[in-house]
């Protein structure tokens, strides 16, 4: 039997979280690529760079445990390299977007003459399809890492910024903003204080999810021969380079097809999990 | 109603002449002289100064917006740089693969989701519906460029199921044209049935738990009846606005599985332009696609409108 003080006690943030076997799986899925892309290299334990043409090509085994590509470089070494590149892009996108999405939804939901001028522009932006309008921007900056990362921050901002605004629009009706407003609280001080720290939870479930688009349109945007500059792997790129061995070597795009698949996966299912979590209506679903 | 009606047409233009803008001040962002950076770095100024009054860049930018605006709402888009020749032509050329892609894919999609996420609501908790959840996650991780590879390789190459890549050239008659298409759309059905699968589910575990449900099985009207008739139909608006909002990742899949399949649709079209700098092909493609996407939300809209008598407006 519950006692009554339990009763009343939500269950914490962090129990609802690990709740699901999947999030907690996730999670440590998505912790393990990340050690492994950033110390693995660091330790130097496969022979990561060094070219061998004799090898080129060689079937995942004993000597390239995921084989070796079409310069004998190893696969496994690679795969590492590239995805420190495949992660940044994905976190810088999320944080970018999610820090310009919270600037310009604030904006909207707090000032009423702007609110109708923002909306429609971020109708706008979020009428163009994510790839197509990524295209055009990485075609315009050029393709580096960080203009990558611009270009998909400027394709996910509007879907952060009108999270921001919907959430804020409820928030700022509630009693203890007025009181705030009554005892004399700048807007500022309203809208990063009690308004901000008030809807992170929800931003914080889009940025996990952006994590994972940009990844995903990250690798498309390398594959279609428009990313970063081929010079930096990144594991769309190395799918791209392994398509013309396709019929002798299919494992050149299989593995870093499944480490994009693997981490953008673990990411969707932390976002659910966090999402689950952070609302206390949906825990009694599924 | 009427009211409503002019409202939402109204926003929607203001939408569209926002849409024209952003593509306008987007090659404008490109740093230097666009026309230099259109033709690349082997051009003579000679040649960079007749571009710029071909493209009318001399013009102060007001002037150069106001006839951007004006020309693309009389339907002309400018002429790419690379043809020769009218961007609405080149588009209208290209149209037909991508149209047909975009559409027999949401078919493909509709075809796989619907039935699973009906299933899976129904059986709540199950197996099944806890496999099918994490499969429809799994399908949206998948670049669909590698399910697309290994569709190609397995079933085309190995095979011989399907065509491998192409639109079965030029003379090629209707059945052969689609036939290219199956393999495209299967792909690019699975990854975005993962949506569909998870809104199907959503809205008819909603719908399920209502009371008229309990009435109808209570009346002891058959399952099958129940499901199809009370909880189906209700759930259809959720579902028909999960469909409007498939079609932006549509065009975007579009864009890569005509790469992996090599069809000669918008999407390649814009990858070709994009690599050769072709700038009134992308800004057209942008504008058309947009637009599409506005007119398709503003439809769904509408159709709720005539579904639902209580939405009220």
């Amino acid at each position: 039997m519950a006692s009554v003080s339990q009763l009343h006690q939500p269950p914490s943030f962090r129990v609802v979280l690990m709740a699901r076997r999947s999030t907690v799986v996730a999670l440590v899925c998505f912790v393990l690529i990340v050690l492994a892309c950033f110390l693995l290299p660091a330790l130097d334990l496969t022979a990561i760079g060094g070219m061998s043409v004799r090898n080129r090509l060689t079937p995942p085994g004993a000597d390239y445990f995921l084989g070796a590509d079409a310069f004998g470089r190893d696969v496994l070494g690679r795969l590492l390299i590239a995805g420190q590149t495949s992660l940044q892009i994905g976190l810088g996108v999320a944080i970018l977007s999610s820090s310009a999405g919270i600037v310009i939804g604030l904006i909207a939901g707090f000032f009423r003459r702007l609110d109708t001028p923002l909306s429609r522009l971020i109708d706008a932006m979020m009428a163009f399809p994510d790839i197509l309008l990524a295209l055009a921007l990485v075609a315009i900056f050029g393709g580096t890492v960080g203009n990558v990362i611009l270009a998909l921050s400027i394709v996910y901002t509007p879907r952060v910024a009108r999270i921001v605004r919907a959430s804020t629009l409820v928030v700022r009706e509630l009693p203890y903003v007025e009181a705030a407003r009554a005892l004399g609280s700048s807007t500022l001080t309203i809208m990063v204080t009690h308004v901000l720290r008030n809807i992170l939870s929800p931003i914080l479930v889009q940025a996990t999810f952006i994590f994972a688009y940009a990844m995903l349109a990250e690798a498309g945007l390398t594959f279609l021969g428009v990313g970063v500059d081929p010079s930096t792997p990144t594991w769309g790129a190395m799918v791209n380079e392994g398509r013309q061995y396709i019929d002798t070597a299919f494992f050149l795009i299989l593995f870093p097809g499944i480490a994009i698949a693997l981490s953008v996966l673990s990411l969707q299912l932390v976002g659910d999990g966090l999402r689950d979590a952070l609302d206390p209506k949906l825990n009694k679903e599924t | 109603m009427a009211n409503y009606l002019l409202r939402r047409v109204v926003g929607m233009f203001v939408v569209i002449i926002l849409v024209l803008t952003i593509t306008f001040v987007l090659v404008r962002l490109a740093p230097g002289d666009p026309a230099a950076l259109m033709l690349g770095p082997d051009a003579t100024p000679q040649e960079a100064a007749d571009l710029r009054t071909r493209l009318g860049l001399d013009d102060p930018i007001i002037v150069q917006y106001a006839k951007f605006v004006g020309n693309a709402l009389k339907g002309d888009l400018g002429e790419s740089l690379f043809f020769n020749r009218p961007v609405t032509s080149i588009l209208a050329d290209r149209a037909e693969p991508t149209i047909f892609l975009a559409l027999m894919s949401l078919f493909f999609a509709l075809f796989i989701a619907t039935p699973i996420g009906i299933y899976a609501a129904y059986k709540r908790g199950s197996l099944l519906d806890q496999s099918s959840v994490t499969s429809a996650m799994l399908a949206a991780s998948i670049p669909s460029f590698l399910t697309g590879l290994v569709f190609q390789r397995v079933l085309a190459t190995n095979f011989g199921w399907f065509p491998t890549a192409g639109y079965g050239g030029p003379d090629a008659d209707l059945w052969v044209r689609l036939g290219h298409l199956i393999l495209p759309s299967i792909t690019l059905g699975i990854t975005n049935s993962a949506l569909i699968l998870r809104f199907t589910r959503a809205s008819m575990l909603d719908i399920l738990g209502e009371d008229y449900v309990r009435t109808a099985r209570a009346k002891g009207m058959p399952e099958a009846r129940v499901i199809l008739r009370h909880a189906l139909k209700n759930a259809g608006i959720p579902i028909i606005t999960v469909v409007g909002l498939t079609f932006a990742l549509l065009v975007s899949g579009a864009v890569v599985t005509e790469r992996v399949f090599n069809l000669p649709g918008m999407g390649n079209l814009v990858v070709n332009a994009v690599l050769r700098r072709d700038y009134p092909v992308i800004q057209g493609t942008l504008i058309v696609v947009a637009s599409i996407y506005v007119l398709i939300n503003l439809a769904t809209d509408l159709l709720y409108f005539f579904i639902d008598k209580r939405v009220k407006y």
